[in-house]
């Protein structure tokens, strides 16, 4: 090998190696110019909605009924109740159907019937919400013969049980299988068991479990379009047409009236603080020290 | 050894009955909405039967459904988030797994998550009010201006239309990729980066050719369930994608998703035939939605597979 021809290897080399190095530096800096871009467009969303929301709000917001289109002012009382309402009613029926489908899989099923039932929800989970709304428009709204709260607290339970009962089933397989060994071996029956010694163990992941359904209920209209139909004076009948904070925004936001708009706004900020408080929560209770099992 | 038979405990047998009920009707639950949505789309399919899945036309006066435009709608204003998302998502969780020093990891970790938490309403609200009216004035026009020999790019700018329809999802389903997409890069054994490293390879190289394709269907998997939520987003989209039953391949004209047409139209039907072709596009959504998602469980399932049958 001459000389000429080493000095040409070695040229490519160092070539191929800036390369390899510029590559290197270009891909690693457009993954974090990624990253960075996700987190931005959050932040900028955010700050629209602070922004915009928080310059609208009031405490009439809060406490008063909606004006008739076109007249400034009033609230959304009625929204706001209605959506604790239809919420509360969905958790009633969602967070114990859930948990119990969780503890059945967890702690009764063959493995074959297991993993049907967590196939199940899982395929539950990716029902698309508006086909939600639809199925129970025709097996609530069109039975009873009228819109109502109870419809709307039926859609939204359909949404949470899959969610709580996948939830509740990894939190229960993380309490040690001792623990359950220990209380029967002192002659414990089984559901004592299981209510006395697992649940309690595991009460910080289902709470979670629960909270995140909530959250992701609270937030939801398109089940509501059609089941609770929304409602522009004050009501707590579970039997009649209710209104709701996301559907507020929906319909508001699709008015021509610049008044509603902002109160639209200010409804979606509230929205946003209740749902991001209700994660933090979730966070929070799994995180305490010993938050897990112990 | 066997244990000899004896009348289980009365409380165990309620309980026992009890949650298995819970857990079977859960089952029975998926298969009342499917039985349901049949029932009810009975006489659309045998009037309209299989040209309501061709036909373009919406003529609810003169009974004439046709579900193309709608699913068309849907796909292509998913695929337009999918192709804005899944490279930003991959590259975000990238980011998030193997490069950001832990003190970014965590807050913009953190940040990331939150964007799933935020509801689609809302999405809807700031994409009217803030990305529309930009979309409008800056994004179309300038595409337009440079790009518009390619048809994609040709049309009007309107503001609303499948580009905000695509655009809303993008952001709407990038949390989802890059958090499950986190997950598939980390659950990579750290020996598959350590042979790289061994040969040589920087940082990058270790990345694309030793993480990466290891959970490659992890990532697939992500993009997948991203892509079930989108095709099912009914609420943001029907915000912004505007009024239009056709089939166009320009980004700018309004349009309408599978979704969107049932939010806006399910409450005005008439109990007859039309009802009964929207509860028909419901089932045809359920159906595309469901298949994509259980493709995306089987992928996400092996990649979780996967590993520690290398690891043992």
């Amino acid at each position: 090998m001459t000389a000429a021809t080493t000095s040409i290897a070695g040229n490519r080399r160092a070539l191929v190696h800036r390369r390899r190095k510029v590559t290197n530096t270009i891909a690693l800096g457009l993954c974090s110019v990624a990253a960075f871009a996700a987190a931005g467009v959050l932040l900028l969303i955010l700050s629209y909605i602070v922004a915009r929301g928080a310059s609208a709000i009031s405490w009439g917001f809060f406490v008063h009924l909606p004006r008739p289109a076109g007249e400034s002012g009033g609230g959304v009382k009625n929204a706001i109740v209605g959506s604790l309402i239809v919420v509360g009613l969905a958790s009633a029926i969602a967070i114990p159907a859930g948990v119990a489908v969780g503890i059945f899989v967890s702690e009764y099923a063959g493995s074959t019937i297991a993993s049907v039932v967590r196939f199940t929800a899982d395929v539950l989970t990716g029902v698309p919400s508006i086909v939600v709304g639809i199925f129970i428009y025709g097996l609530v709204v069109v039975r009873m013969g009228h819109f109502s709260a109870f419809a709307g607290g039926c859609a939204l339970a359909v949404i949470m049980v899959p969610i709580v009962a996948r939830a509740s089933e990894e939190m229960l397989k993380l309490v040690p299988q001792s623990q359950r060994e220990a209380a029967l071996a002192l002659g414990i029956t089984r559901w004592r068991t299981i209510i006395s010694v697992v649940l309690p163990a595991a009460r910080r992941g289902l709470t979670t479990g629960a909270l995140l359904a909530v959250a992701r209920a609270s937030g939801e209209t398109a089940p509501l379009l059609f089941t609770i139909l929304g409602n522009q004076f004050m009501t707590t009948s579970l039997d009649k047409p209710i209104d709701a904070l996301p559907l507020r925004i929906y319909q508001y936001a699709s008015g021509p009236y610049p008044d509603q708009q902002a109160q639209a706004w200010a409804a979606a900020f509230v929205l946003v603080l209740v749902v991001f408080i209700i994660n933090l929560l979730a966070r929070l209770v799994l995180a305490r020290p010993g938050g897990k099992s112990s | 050894m066997r244990r000899p038979w004896r009348l289980p405990n009365i409380g165990d047998a309620i309980f026992g009955a009890g949650v298995a009920a819970a857990g079977l009707s859960l089952v029975g639950l998926l298969a009342l909405i499917v039985y349901e949505l049949v029932r009810k789309s009975n006489e659309s399919i045998t009037k309209l039967g299989f040209g309501f899945l061709t036909s373009t036309a919406w003529d609810p006066v003169h009974d004439k459904f046709g579900a193309a435009p709608a699913i068309y709608g849907t796909l292509f204003s998913s695929a337009i988030g999918l192709v804005l998302a899944v490279p930003i998502g991959i590259g975000a969780a990238v980011y998030l797994s193997e490069i950001a020093p832990g003190w970014v990891r965590t807050p913009v970790s953190f940040l990331v998550e939150m964007l799933a938490a935020i509801p689609s309403v809302v999405y809807g609200l700031w994409a009217l009010f803030v990305m529309v009216p930009w979309i409008m004035s800056t994004v179309e026009p300038t595409l337009g201006d440079h790009l518009s020999f390619i048809p994609l790019f040709n049309g009007p700018p309107f503001g609303i239309g499948f580009l905000a329809a695509g655009l809303v999802l993008a952001i709407m389903i990038l949390p989802i990729i890059a958090a499950i997409s986190r997950d598939a890069i980390l659950a990579v054994p750290v020996a598959q980066r350590e042979a790289m490293y061994a040969l040589g390879g920087t940082k990058w190289e270790v990345i694309s050719r030793g993480v990466l394709p290891y959970c490659r269907s992890g990532l697939v998997g992500a993009a997948m369930l991203a892509l079930g939520r989108a095709l099912g987003e009914t609420i943001a989209v029907t915000m912004v994608i505007g009024k239009g039953y056709f089939i166009t391949g320009s980004l700018f004209k309004p349009g309408a998703s599978a979704a969107s047409t049932l939010a806006s139209e399910f409450p005005e039907a008439g109990p007859a035939l039309y009802k009964s072709a929207l509860i028909e596009l419901a089932l045809i959504l359920m159906a595309i939605t469901l298949l994509v998602n259980v493709l995306a469980r089987l992928l996400v399932w092996r990649f979780a597979r996967a590993p520690s049958l290398i690891r043992e």
